[in-house]
């Protein structure tokens, strides 16, 4: 895996207010692959992928120390642009949170947004990226429905859609799996799989078999109490979980973590 | 013993709220029952349209009517944007601190003033102050701040009612923070924002007490739509027709026919409030 570094994470920390919850965590994003973060609740790793895209500061107020780059740019330097941060790294929610609009005004709310005027150019892109997700032969007879009439999973797969409609670089999926079903489960996993040939995905997840499945590299977010948000362990996905260099690691993956 | 209290408890609790219920739906159909049932002979197009005469003891209510719509208008355009725009700045921009938190007890507090505390600061700030005079633009602008507080906090709750994922969402797809606010949080929140403004404006329809010393008056022979001219007003004018008239016998229907009047401007008010939220949810259900 000789991929290029897209995204790096140089010794970054992040605080609310005084509190850290997340602290010296270094490690590569490589374009094209699949980056999971598993830990247990509370480890920080929902915190910490909201920081690829800046979303935390919409909570309250926070502080960071040490560097995330995009393409070798700190994105918390002065001069960068939030608006076009978070186009070039997207994000999809751990519920599916479509807008309370028709299915295809979700997918062209974003374009719109971003200044695509032509109505034929809109109704192509509903068409494009609804295909992306597997999607558009389910709904294709009905895009002026309720994005709300959708199943979980579908739902799901629609705000995928949408995050990909403004054409970002990365896509931060925190738990996208976490409110679906097994099968549901497993078509957005198959997804995330074809998506990986356009773009770079990071994703935090609670299942670690998810994780094995799907990564490439996982980070592994401690266990331990008195050291909240620390990253305990970085590597390719299969050796992290058949050979794990930290007891912690270890414990963790085979369920005896505590 | 307890498989036998239960039945009790529950049939005392159906029998205490539906109780309740049952004794305010009543007085409303008394309320409503014997307004009308006066009015009855009084009300009616002439009613609506006619100047009163003979010393206000015969003809109808139109300029007091003009004069109720007029000021109402006037305290409309002030409150109606300064409150949202409150409200959505309070919400949406200002940072949850002490000042803030201050801000806002505050406002719900004014929500609970007694309108003629209003009164008196009208009198103060735009009759003398301001020297604007007793006049429909100083009366406006009292009911105006009447109904400012309704509106703000109905507008913030409506505002706060608006599911996060909305705002995540929109602001995970590169919006502004004003692009995420028109599109995806205020149409949402429109419902009740309407419902609060609604509510503030027909609070400050009804009111008296702010009106009375800046700027209602009694009679007036001719009626003006000059800002800096004094009006007159429904509730004023069914105040006088029941307690100060020279013949409060004679005049009954009259009294009762303004109070109808008033209601069914209430009710056409809030109407138009269901409506306009039936549209707005029937739009985004689809």
């Amino acid at each position: 895996m000789t991929n290029p570094i897209l995204m790096e994470s140089r010794d970054f920390s992040l605080a609310y207010g005084k509190k850290w919850a997340i602290q010296h965590i270094t490690l590569p994003i490589y374009q094209n692959l699949i980056t999971a973060i598993i830990g247990p609740s509370g480890c920080g790793k929902s915190t910490y992928i909201r920081a690829f895209n800046r979303m935390n500061e919409l909570l309250a107020k926070t502080n960071h120390e040490g560097q995330i780059t995009l393409k070798g740019k700190d994105i918390y330097a002065a001069d960068i642009d939030l608006v076009s941060l978070r186009t070039q790294v997207g994000m999809v929610f751990q519920k599916p949170n479509p807008f309370p609009k028709s299915i295809a005004e979700n997918i062209k709310f974003g374009p719109k947004i971003h200044g695509e005027k032509s109505k034929s150019a809109l109704t192509d892109l509903v068409e494009h990226y609804l295909k992306k997700v597997a999607l558009w032969e389910e709904v294709k007879d009905k895009l002026d429905q309720s994005a709300f009439s959708l199943s979980g999973g579908q739902q799901q797969r629609l705000c995928i859609a949408r995050a990909l409609s403004v054409k970002p670089d990365v896509l931060l999926m925190d738990e996208p799996c976490s409110a679906l079903d097994p099968i549901a489960t497993l078509k957005i996993e198959d997804l995330m799989r074809e998506l990986e040939k356009e773009i770079t995905i990071i994703i935090v997840t609670h299942n670690m078999q998810q994780a094995a499945r799907i990564s490439d590299y996982t980070a592994f977010f401690n266990t331990d109490e008195s050291r909240i948000g620390e990253l305990i362990e970085f590597g390719i996905t299969k050796n992290i979980f058949t050979n794990p260099k930290h007891k912690q690691t270890t414990d963790y993956i085979t369920g005896r973590f505590g | 013993m307890s498989s036998l209290r239960k039945p009790i408890i529950e049939k005392l609790t159906y029998g205490l709220l539906g109780g309740s219920f049952g004794l305010v739906f009543l007085c409303l159909v008394l309320i409503l029952g014997i307004i009308f049932y006066n009015s009855v002979g009084t009300l009616s197009l002439s009613f609506l349209l006619q100047n009163p005469t003979d010393g206000m003891t015969k003809g109808g209510i139109f300029p007091i009517m003009v004069g109720t719509i007029y000021v109402t208008l006037i305290s409309a355009i002030m409150s109606v944007p300064f409150g949202v725009f409150t409200a959505i700045y309070l919400n949406e921009y200002a940072s949850d601190n002490a000042y803030t938190r201050l801000i806002r007890l505050s406002i719900r507090n004014l929500a609970a003033v007694p309108s003629i505390v209003y009164g008196l600061f009208g009198l103060a700030i735009f009759v003398k102050a301001l020297n604007f005079g007793t006049c429909v633009l100083s009366a406006g602008l009292t009911l105006g701040l009447l109904s400012l507080p309704v509106i703000i906090a109905a507008s913030e709750e409506a505002l706060r009612n608006v599911p996060s994922s909305y705002r995540d969402g929109a602001f995970a797809l590169g919006l502004t923070q004003w692009q995420v606010l028109r599109k995806n949080v205020i149409p949402v929140a429109i419902p009740g924002i309407l419902t609060g403004v609604i509510l503030g404006i027909s609070r400050a329809m009804g009111e008296t007490a702010p009106i009375l010393f800046t700027g209602v008056a009694f009679f007036l022979p001719e009626t003006s739509l000059s800002l800096s001219s004094q009006f007159m007003a429904l509730p004023y004018h069914l105040y006088i027709m029941s307690t100060q008239h020279h013949d409060i016998d004679g005049v009954r229907g009259i009294a009762y026919s303004t109070a109808a009047v008033l209601i069914i401007l209430s009710l056409g008010l809030n109407i138009i409030a269901s409506l306009i939220r039936y549209t707005y949810q029937k739009g985004q259900q689809t």
